[in-house]
């Protein structure tokens, strides 16, 4: 069982849960991922890592309640445990693989959306903790839905934040900010997004046009998440890849996301109903002509 | 009685288990199983015992049966054999024990799966144990997997007194025995869960959950957790595609996605937490075991199943049993047949299989006769669902980050056959990670020739 030490609603249905879980932390990396059971029946949940501790051997996720796993998931309190805690999974970011000199040359763009600022914050951290200042983007769909604020604040060169309408920051998508800042003159040799798919399909078309290089990190239905089911495979560069072993994170500009933004539709009516199930309880008999 | 006639098995009917995950074949009976036993001639050269990958001593545990001695049975079966109840169920025993049973040359072969078995199910009603180690060696091994492989190994070692720790990747050990083969052919809790009960009640510890190769390295449990050999039985766990065009589309899976949902995750049972899809046509591409075993989950969960086969029914390497059942059960075979491409609506779900006929020409490398496709001959089968099921290979996270651990260019680590010894000190290996997808028993024996190899090491 791996112990909940923490649990904080950052806004309306995006939790951030500190999780004791001794041998992701002492071996996990910035990009990578791990998969969460919250009891005997649950679903395998594949989150990103948002931070984490060797000393205390804790590691930091941070969800949205979209399906009927994660809000369950949700109810979850200090003192309780996940069942099961699996990672770390998939490849460490190329940042950290990469020579620290060559690194502090380069200007680097992290753009996050939504619940997405919380797989870019270990990496700005990490590259913070070795020297290195990024700009970081990050949007959100109004004020009250901008998570991890003060902690990106901490380690970000600059920050950005943007709201779709306008409510706090500067106003727009990040798409707008990116074009905004490199109107006021800003260069950069790489960009992370990690967000929504159609935020990343977006910006990817945007720095395409700038000649920016840009990372994404996917984050595809899966299963096992060791490569065993290849649900979670997406075509980068006409070659298909495994997101759990090859990715998360991919060459942006090769990925095909009209693709991977269809799969990831594939259990929506299946889970939608899960849903109705679970809030509706006894009182659900259906009428949505998939139920009895 | 006739001698030559093997007492029938009790099945459920087709009609009535091709609607539910009960298990197929109901099997023996004490009486059944002490009849068919006595057609046993207990041959003094048993060529039985040679066709058992482990070994286990046939005419010894028959003769027990023979006579009613169940508990004795079963001692003499699990000095061999760490999951009888498994083996009994799931081996080949027609190309194996049965397939060199004397008795096979003039009638029937004795049911020597079917006798195992009923000997591992009495012992498991009856609450016998195996027999556990009477002294400790004092010296750690960890095995990765808990696969048949692994179980076998960590069993083997505990009984000869190693302090065995099993690391298993996913949430619940057994490896393929609980993702990939169905309930209606090895119950879950019944079964599996026993007999890992089994293994562990020797001594071995599992822990659930850890990745070798990402959460810890070889190397760190051999220098920082105390670990004096390792074990690799990680499987073959990489599902193929075939490269064609829309294998993409929504609604197309690999065997191993479909029978993990619906086998690990539970999916079958409406009430699971996790989904599969349960469509109305279905085909499944591929003609092994693991093929059948997909196919007729499909059939269970409502759709109307066809196996796609590029060659003929003689050329399928599935059990001929499971082939049978399948059939039975009212799966169609599609033999001779390729798929070139996947078709799907505009919103990207799958809507029907282009495929193209095929004829058998010259035996090729594997010794089977080479399909050709028939000119002109291709066709569409309409379709909500496909199901990939053309093998696996070895996943590459252990052999990638463990120096020195030499594999082969199919990504099999390489493992000497007699003793499982790697080219890394203290290292051995077995199962589908050392030969490519193969079958329980076959890992089995990897795992028990390793055990022999890693105490021969730790006793230098």
């Amino acid at each position: 069982m791996y112990k909940i030490v923490k649990k904080q609603e950052l806004t309306t249905n995006i939790y951030l849960m500190e999780v004791e879980a001794k041998r992701v932390a002492k071996s996990c990396e910035p990009g990578q991922f791990v998969i969460v059971r919250m009891d005997e029946e649950g679903e395998r949940i594949p989150l990103t890592i948002c931070d984490y501790d060797r000393s205390n051997g804790t590691v930091t996720i941070v969800f949205q309640t979209v399906g009927a796993g994660t809000k369950m998931m949700a109810d979850l309190e200090e003192g309780d445990a996940f069942h099961d805690f699996v990672g770390p999974l998939g490849c460490p970011s190329e940042l950290v693989e990469e020579d620290l000199e060559t690194l502090k040359q380069k200007k680097i763009l992290f753009v996050a959306g939504g619940v997405g600022a919380a797989p870019v914050y270990p990496q700005v951290k990490w590259l913070h903790e070795a020297g290195v200042a990024a700009d970081v983007i990050v949007g959100s769909k109004t004020k009250d839905l901008l998570i991890l604020e003060k902690e990106m604040e901490a380690v970000a060169g600059n920050l950005y934040v943007t709201t779709d309408d306008g409510s706090y920051g500067r106003s727009g998508m990040v798409t707008q900010t990116i074009k905004d800042l490199v109107a006021e003159g800003k260069q950069y040799d790489v960009c992370i997004a990690i967000g929504p798919m159609i935020m990343m399909k977006f910006v990817c078309l945007l720095t395409k046009e700038l000649d920016i290089p840009t990372i994404v990190s996917l984050n595809p239905i899966m299963v096992d998440g060791t490569g065993m089911c290849g649900a979670c495979r997406v075509t980068v560069g006409g070659e298909v890849k495994f997101a759990c072993v090859d990715g998360p994170e991919f060459d942006g500009h090769a990925v095909n996301f009209d693709e991977a933004m269809r799969r990831q539709q594939m259990y929506k009516t299946a889970e939608g109903r899960a849903i109705l199930k679970q809030e509706e309880g006894d009182t659900h008999h259906g009428g949505c002509g998939n139920c009895n | 009685m006739d001698v030559l006639k093997r007492v029938p098995v009790r099945e459920q009917d087709a009609k009535e288990r091709a609607t539910n995950f009960e298990e197929v074949c109901l099997g023996y009976n004490k009486e059944e199983a002490m009849e068919e036993a006595s057609r046993c001639i207990n041959c003094k050269n048993a060529q039985c015992v040679k066709g058992c990958p482990v070994s286990i001593d046939i005419p010894g545990f028959i003769a027990q049966v023979k006579e009613g001695n169940m508990e004795e049975a079963y001692q003499i079966i699990s000095e061999s054999s760490a999951l009888p109840a498994v083996c009994g169920r799931v081996c080949p025993q027609e190309s194996q024990c049965e397939g060199k049973c004397i008795r096979g040359f003039k009638g029937d072969p004795i049911s020597i799966g079917k006798l195992e078995r009923f000997v591992a199910d009495w012992a498991r009603e009856n609450g016998i144990k195996p027999a556990g180690a009477t002294e400790k060696k004092g010296k750690k091994v960890a095995v990765i997997g808990s696969g048949p492989a692994g179980l076998t190994c960590a069993g083997d070692l505990a009984k000869m007194g190693y302090d065995v720790t099993i690391f298993e990747a996913l949430h619940e050990a057994g490896g393929v025995l609980v993702y990939g083969i169905p309930e209606f052919r090895l119950p879950k809790e019944a079964v599996v869960a026993k007999e890992i009960e089994n293994v562990k009640s020797l001594g071995v510890k599992i822990e659930t959950n850890v990745v070798v190769g990402k959460a810890v390295k070889i190397d760190e449990l051999m220098e920082e957790e105390g670990f004096s050999a390792v074990f690799i039985g990680s499987g073959a766990g990489l599902p193929k595609f075939m490269g064609i065009p829309g294998e993409n589309s929504n609604g197309v899976f690999s065997a191993n996605e479909y029978l993990t949902r619906s086998n690990l995750m539970k999916a079958f049972n409406e009430d699971s937490n996790t989904p599969i899809m349960r469509g109305k046509k279905v085909a499944v591409v591929g003609g092994g075991n693991v093929a059948m075993d997909a196919a007729r989950t499909a059939l269970r969960l409502g759709a109307e199943v066809h196996i796609v086969y590029r060659r003929s029914e003689e050329e399928l390497p599935a059990r001929v049993e499971e082939v049978h059942h399948a059939k039975e059960e009212g799966i169609i075979f599609d033999l001779l047949t390729n798929p070139t491409e996947i078709l799907a609506d505009d919103a990207g779900w799958v809507t029907g299989m282009k495929c193209i006929r095929m004829e058998l020409g010259e035996p090729d490398a594997s010794g089977r006769r080479r399909p050709t496709p028939v000119p002109d001959s291709e066709f569409v089968m309409e379709l909500d669902t496909v199901i990939m099921s053309l093998g696996t290979s070895p996943n590459p996270l252990i052999s990638s980050t463990t120096e020195g651990l030499e594999t082969n260019k199919w990504k099999c680590i390489v493992a000497d056959e007699v003793n499982g010894m790697t080219t890394k000190e203290g290292v051995y290996a077995g199962g589908d990670a050392v030969t490519g997808a193969a079958t329980v028993i076959l890992a089995m024996g990897a795992g028990k020739a390793a055990a022999k190899g890693i105490d021969e090491y730790l006793s230098k």
